[in-house]
């Protein structure tokens, strides 16, 4: 197998605080690979990290196969303005930046193909609708179509099913396992183990450190879980400087 | 009918021109209002309008009621406040809208300052409140141009702009454009403001942007009929307004204003898309 992405000693965080301390490791091509750990972790650093939008502090990622900006990248709790009015339709169309760009035209092979990414997402019929109608679970539904769009080989997906139903969450998740089928990397932040275990093949245990990282079974040991408790600690405002090597 | 409609635009050219330079304001003003309301950004227009001042005010206290020098010194200063509080917020703990009030409080007072030292009353009046009848040529073209050329700017910008403002971190995820595109809008609302201070002078010049767009919104659940709707409301603002302005006596930008303001009071009762009167007597809900 072939890498996608090298992580070297990778240390992130802000403000000098590493919330990511010096990990290391390679994900696959067509890996679908969970990231587990509690609360203040740093998963949703490591994805910002991979994603481009946070520079290290230390050490490096390399993406082998695409550049940042073509990642998918689906944050926690997506900031988006439910006000604006724009339509279903339109939102998901902005998959298409990076072929269409400011001037670029949306022909009817890209309406078929966003018509089709509706569609595959569950919301026939709906693309006429503003976004401030939509329910939480169909806002969800449809920045997965918008992943759909943009057609990436690596997809990012920070807690894409919290608050959300079992019926909305399976479908979801039957949609990250096309993905996998059509051999894309996808990594995703969950909280639910019983999911993880189920449909992801591989896990990352982070608790600021790396605890384990390999086959799901292996990772999510008792003994690992209870480690990766242990190891989140609280943040230390007069942290010394960090003498590890580089 | 004919006499208060249309004769005042044929016998007096000074009313064609405040009629052409003031559709050039709001068919320009309109889109780039329409942006201001849905970036939340109503109050910062209204700032920066008054962070012009001390710039026009230098260029009239240099070369006297200058066209060039004036609209040049309020361009420069309203960037510089818009660059200097965006800085100011970043770098210190104030947020943005705090350090925006700070500079264009100083700026606004610092501006009839420098105009008192210098001109009299008039000049005052004329700076805080504009001329709408007394356009000239080259005043003209000024406001013909900036319009032409925020039309194309909003062209230009248009996508970039929408996801910018629903959804920043996509665009932040997929491409470099958001922070160009915030700094070319604000590029044209100064370039706006500069064109309404000629008009409708420092304190009304922000009236035919933000007063259309506000009733737009109440009308139309989507950023082109808004726009449309913002520049209908903004033309017929000005040839109502000039009209009625005529007809009374009364100064002609502040009552194109107060026509705004009176579709905006109607848009807030009847709008189709979040008005009072549809709230308060909803129709029967539907099946599903």
């Amino acid at each position: 197998m072939t890498a996608v992405l090298r992580l070297q000693n990778l240390t992130l965080g802000y403000d000098r605080h590493p919330a990511v301390h010096h990990i290391g490791g390679e994900v696959e091509a067509g890996d679908l690979l969970a990231i587990c750990g509690p609360n203040g972790a740093g998963k949703s650093t490591l994805l910002k990290g991979i994603a481009g939008a946070l520079k290290p502090l230390g050490g490096s990622i390399e993406r082998v196969a695409c550049a940042a900006r073509d990642i998918a990248y689906l944050p926690q709790a997506a900031e988006i303005d439910r006000t604006f009015p724009v339509n279903v339709f339109d939102m998901v169309s902005m998959g298409f930046w990076r072929q269409a760009g400011l001037f670029g035209g949306i022909g009817t092979g890209r309406k078929r193909k966003v018509m089709d990414a509706i569609h595959a997402v569950g919301l026939d019929g709906l693309e006429d609708r503003a976004i401030g109608t939509l329910s939480g679970g169909q806002l969800q539904r449809m920045l997965f179509a918008r992943i759909m769009v943009q057609d990436s080989a690596v997809i990012l997906l920070d807690e894409p099913l919290t608050a959300l139903d079992t019926r909305t969450a399976d479908d979801l998740v039957s949609i990250v396992e096309r993905w996998q089928a059509q051999g894309r990397t996808v990594i995703a932040v969950l909280h639910d183990m019983d999911l993880v275990r189920r449909v992801f093949p591989k896990t990352l245990l982070l608790a600021r450190e790396l605890v384990a990282w390999g086959a799901t079974f292996d990772v999510l040991s008792p003994s690992n879980l209870q480690r990766a408790r242990e190891m989140v600690e609280a943040f230390d405002r007069n942290a010394e400087d960090c003498m590890r090597a580089a | 009918m004919f006499d208060l409609f249309i004769s005042p635009f044929q016998e007096f050219e000074f009313m064609r021109r405040a009629l052409v330079g003031g559709m050039a304001l709001a068919l320009s003003g309109a889109p780039v209002g329409v942006f201001l309301v849905l970036r939340r950004m109503s109050l910062t227009g209204d700032a920066m309008a008054h962070a012009i001042l001390p710039g026009a005010a230098l260029g009239y206290l240099f070369a006297g009621l200058s066209l060039g020098a004036m609209t040049a010194g309020g361009f420069a200063a309203g960037l510089l406040v818009a660059v200097a509080s965006g800085a100011v917020a970043r770098a210190t703990s104030l947020r943005e809208d705090a350090s925006l009030a700070a500079f264009y409080l100083v700026s606004l007072a610092l501006g009839v300052t420098i105009v008192s030292l210098k001109g009299t009353s008039i000049d005052l009046l004329h700076v805080l409140f504009g001329n709408v009848l007394a356009l000239d040529d080259a005043t003209l073209i000024l406001l013909a141009s900036i319009a032409s050329l925020t039309m194309l700017g909003l062209a230009a910008l248009y996508r970039s702009l929408v996801i910018e403002t629903v959804d920043p971190n996509f665009l932040a995820s997929v491409s470099r454009a958001g922070g160009p595109t915030q700094i070319a809008f604000l590029i044209l609302v100064v370039m706006n403001l500069v064109a309404g201070f000629q008009a409708l002078g420092t304190l009304l010049a922000v009236g035919l942007m933000m007063l259309p767009a506000a009733s737009a919104r109440l009308w139309a659940n989507d950023v082109p009929g808004m726009i449309a709707v913002g520049a209908g409301v903004g033309a017929a603002s000005v040839y109502v307004g000039l009209v009625a302005s005529f007809a009374s006596g009364a100064p002609s930008g502040p009552v194109i204003i107060l026509v705004a303001g009176g579709f905006y009071a109607v848009s807030v009762i009847f709008g189709r898309a979040g008005g009072l009167a549809r709230q308060m007597r909803p129709r029967q809900h539907l099946e599903a």
